[in-house]
């Protein structure tokens, strides 16, 4: 048995599923964080799988992109946590609502 | 001699910045020497440039000095250029020889007023505006300078702004100017898009190209502009209004400066006149008839500066008359002669009013020439040089204009005449009632407490005021030497004016006999007019049947301008204001705040700060998107 490409693709809709459910139900910040990578490295991974299947270069190229992006991002995100966590031990998403309307 | 032409409207000019730095440290009365002197010598730089003028060849008697370019767009080019001809020359001189009197003598009739120096300033650039009109080489320049004649009116008429009337008729005299300026300036447009320039030579070189209707727009549109400046039917109310302003104001506006500013025009346009006989007939017309209306309502007036408002308006009219049927050179004789008696006349009731101690009612005074001789007789020889007696100034100047007139256009000639008549009879009744009769007033029983209140002390003024008063007083009687028709050679006006208006001018060529003829007619209507005033006025001051009311209310004009415009214009500003304004421009600006402001409330409650709404939002929308797609690619 051969794992074609739709084996890769129901993977990654798999792990995208599972990030952006987590990212609506969950209210621990750094798991949505992490939901939130899953979902990005799932887009990845369909990136990847057509690049291979299509021939064409350009879906790796797009991945790594994505990857500097969300490095980035993590910086970003993970200081803010941080420094969430240091103020208000324990919070979660929904402690942290001062800029509501 | 000529180069130092820059210097004629740069030096009143100069005399204005420095005053307006400097005038109230030089205070009274060094700024009024001052701002005398810069006139006194910019009408010196005149007569030198007159006399270099003069030497050139009858046939080059014309010279541009451009100081730099204005504007430049496009095709549309200005210069900033002077431009020296006949015309413009006798014009600068007689503005800055009568201007420089008036000035004198404002030293000291404002002797006395707070704002002393801020008076010349305004009167210092008064004439550097009129100078510069007179002046331009293009119609862009002249239209500044005739502006700038326009604003100094406005601030000299109100210069006693305190008082409610001098502020409104200030306003009446710049919105009646604003209508007559802003025909001037389609005109220019016109000028401009028909020719593609502005400058007098260019324009009046392409004005063959232009058809007949363009013509006469451009004419009459200019003439409309000179209508509101020289306040002819029917934008004349504001001259007689003006005379809330000091006395040498009003001589310098009806003298020397703005109200000829519209006859010059119209002897400066003569190339389109020419072109356009219709705008003549028009123009020419509405001179008669409003010399024939001024000279009615002066007849009947009391106020001694009414009087002369009136009278002003009137041969104003017989200016515009004798530009209407191209009598250029009549028109320029008469405006020349008028500046110097009509001036004379102004500051002779300033020293009269001075005298009175500001009692402008000529019912209320009589007798004075026992206390003023010399203001008597330079205003006795105002009225019957005005008159038209011989030999006064004004009887060759207005003998001038009849007799083009009637050789145009007999019709308008009787107009004239009855005016001719009317205007020795009227300021022979101001002379009268002012100088001669009854005294009816009191005098002063301590002599020199002329400033009490039991009563006058009247007397001639100092010499800054008689001197003037006196100079005028020979012009008026030598002024018509400058153009005697009796003999060929003695006519050195039209002589010198030829180059300017050459073969358009309209000069009707009597025979001697014809001559002597309406000589002996503008004389006998002069004297007929004198010897009425002397069998009416002479010993009482009440005739009620030769003052009736319609003629004191001026014919109702102001009358029915007030009823007509000014008050429901003012309604419909008062209703704007309480509804237009307040419900429904407020309403629409509330309303709109209003509805953006509830949007908002509705809008805030989306944004709850928490993540999760936020991402399910995202997910939502997402959602959306693909099921979108999805749908529409299959």
């Amino acid at each position: 048995m051969s794992v074609g490409a739709s084996w890769y693709l129901t993977l990654a809709a798999v792990l995208f599923t599972i990030g952006a459910t987590g990212l609506l139900i969950r209210r621990n910040v750094l798991v949505m964080f992490m939901c939130v990578e899953l979902m990005l490295n799932a887009a990845n991974l369909t990136f990847v799988t057509f690049a291979r299947s299509l021939n064409d270069i350009a879906g790796q190229t797009a991945v790594f992109f994505v990857l500097v992006v969300a490095a980035a991002e993590v910086v970003v995100g993970l200081g803010i946590i941080v420094s969430i966590y240091r103020r208000r031990p324990g919070a979660t998403a929904d402690d942290v609502h001062g800029l509501r309307g | 001699m000529l180069r130092s032409v820059f210097l004629i409207p740069l030096l009143p000019l100069a005399g204005f910045v420095i005053l307006l730095a400097t005038g109230r440290r030089l205070g009274n009365p060094r700024a009024g020497w001052l701002a005398t002197l810069m006139v006194a010598a910019s009408f010196v730089v005149t007569i030198v440039v007159f006399v270099g003028l003069f030497r050139l060849p009858v046939t080059g008697r014309s010279y541009t000095q451009t100081w730099f370019t204005w504007i430049s767009a496009g095709h549309l080019h200005v210069d900033m250029g002077l431009l020296v001809d006949p015309l413009s020359m006798t014009m600068a001189a007689f503005v800055t020889g009568v201007s420089a009197l008036i000035h004198l003598y404002s030293i000291g009739y404002m002797e006395h007023d707070e704002d002393f120096s801020k008076f010349f300033v305004y009167l210092n650039l008064f004439v550097a505006a009129m100078l510069l009109l007179v002046l331009a080489d293009n119609f862009l320049l002249l239209f500044l300078g005739w502006e700038g004649v326009g604003v100094c009116s406005y601030f000299l008429i109100g210069f006693w702004f305190e008082r409610d009337s001098a502020a409104s008729a200030a306003k009446k005299a710049v919105i009646f100017n604003r209508i007559g300026d802003a025909a001037f300036l389609v005109a220019l447009f016109l000028i401009y898009e028909r020719t593609g320039s502005l400058e007098y030579h260019t324009v009046f070189a392409r004005l063959g190209s232009l058809g007949q209707p363009s013509l006469v727009a451009i004419g009459l549109l200019l003439f409309a502009g000179a209508v509101g400046k020289s306040a002819q039917i029917p934008l004349y109310p504001w001259l007689a209004d003006a005379m809330e302003g000091p006395t040498p104001v009003s001589a310098l506006i009806h003298a020397a400066t703005m109200v000829t500013a519209g006859v010059y025009l119209m002897c400066r346009i003569s190339p389109i006149l020419f072109r356009a006989p219709d705008a003549g007939h028009v123009i020419a017309v509405i001179g008669a008839v409003t010399a024939l209306l001024g000279a009615t309502i002066a007849c009947a007036q009391n106020d001694i500066k009414k009087i002369l408002a009136y009278s002003t308006i009137s041969q104003l009219g017989y200016m515009f008359f004798a530009a209407g049927i191209g009598a250029y050179d009549a028109a320029i004789f008469l405006m020349l002669t008028h500046a110097f008696y009509k001036a004379l006349l102004f500051l002779g009731a300033g020293s009269v009013i001075h005298a009175m101690n500001d009692d402008q009612d000529v019912k209320t005074m009589g007798a004075l020439a026992r206390f003023m001789p010399i203001t008597a007789v330079t205003f006795l020889i105002g009225w019957l040089s005005i008159g038209g007696v011989p030999p006064f100034s004004g009887f060759w100047s207005k003998g001038d204009v009849l007799l083009n007139g009637f050789a145009s256009n007999p019709a308008l000639w009787v107009v004239g005449a009855v005016t001719a008549v009317l205007t020795a009879y009227y300021l022979g009744r101001a002379y009268l009632l002012v100088f001669r009769g009854e005294q009816r007033w009191v005098e002063a029983r301590v002599p020199g407490d002329g400033h009490g209140h039991d009563g006058y002390h009247p007397h001639d003024p100092s010499w800054v005021m008689s001197a003037p008063l006196v100079v005028l007083g020979v012009l008026s009687v030598l002024g018509g030497l400058i153009n005697l028709p009796v003999h060929g050679s003695l006519d050195f006006l039209d002589r010198w004016l030829s180059p300017v208006f050459g073969s358009r001018l309209f000069q009707h060529h009597w025979s001697v006999g014809g001559e002597w003829t309406f000589a002996l007619i503008d004389a006998a209507l002069a004297v007929l007019g004198v010897g009425l005033s002397i069998t009416l006025w002479g010993k009482t001051s009440e005739r009620p049947a030769v003052e009736p009311t319609f003629l004191r209310r001026a014919w109702y004009i102001d009358w029915a301008y007030d009823r007509f415009i000014a008050r429901p214009s003012t309604e419909v500003a008062i209703e704007t204001s309480s509804v237009v304004e307040a419900e429904v421009i407020d309403g629409a600006v509330n309303g709109v705040a209003g509805l953006v402001r509830s949007t908002g409330r509705q809008l805030r409650k989306v944004q709850t700060g928490y993540v999760r709404n936020y991402a399910l939002g995202l997910t939502a929308g997402l959602v959306l998107v693909l099921a979108y797609v999805l749908t529409r690619v299959s």
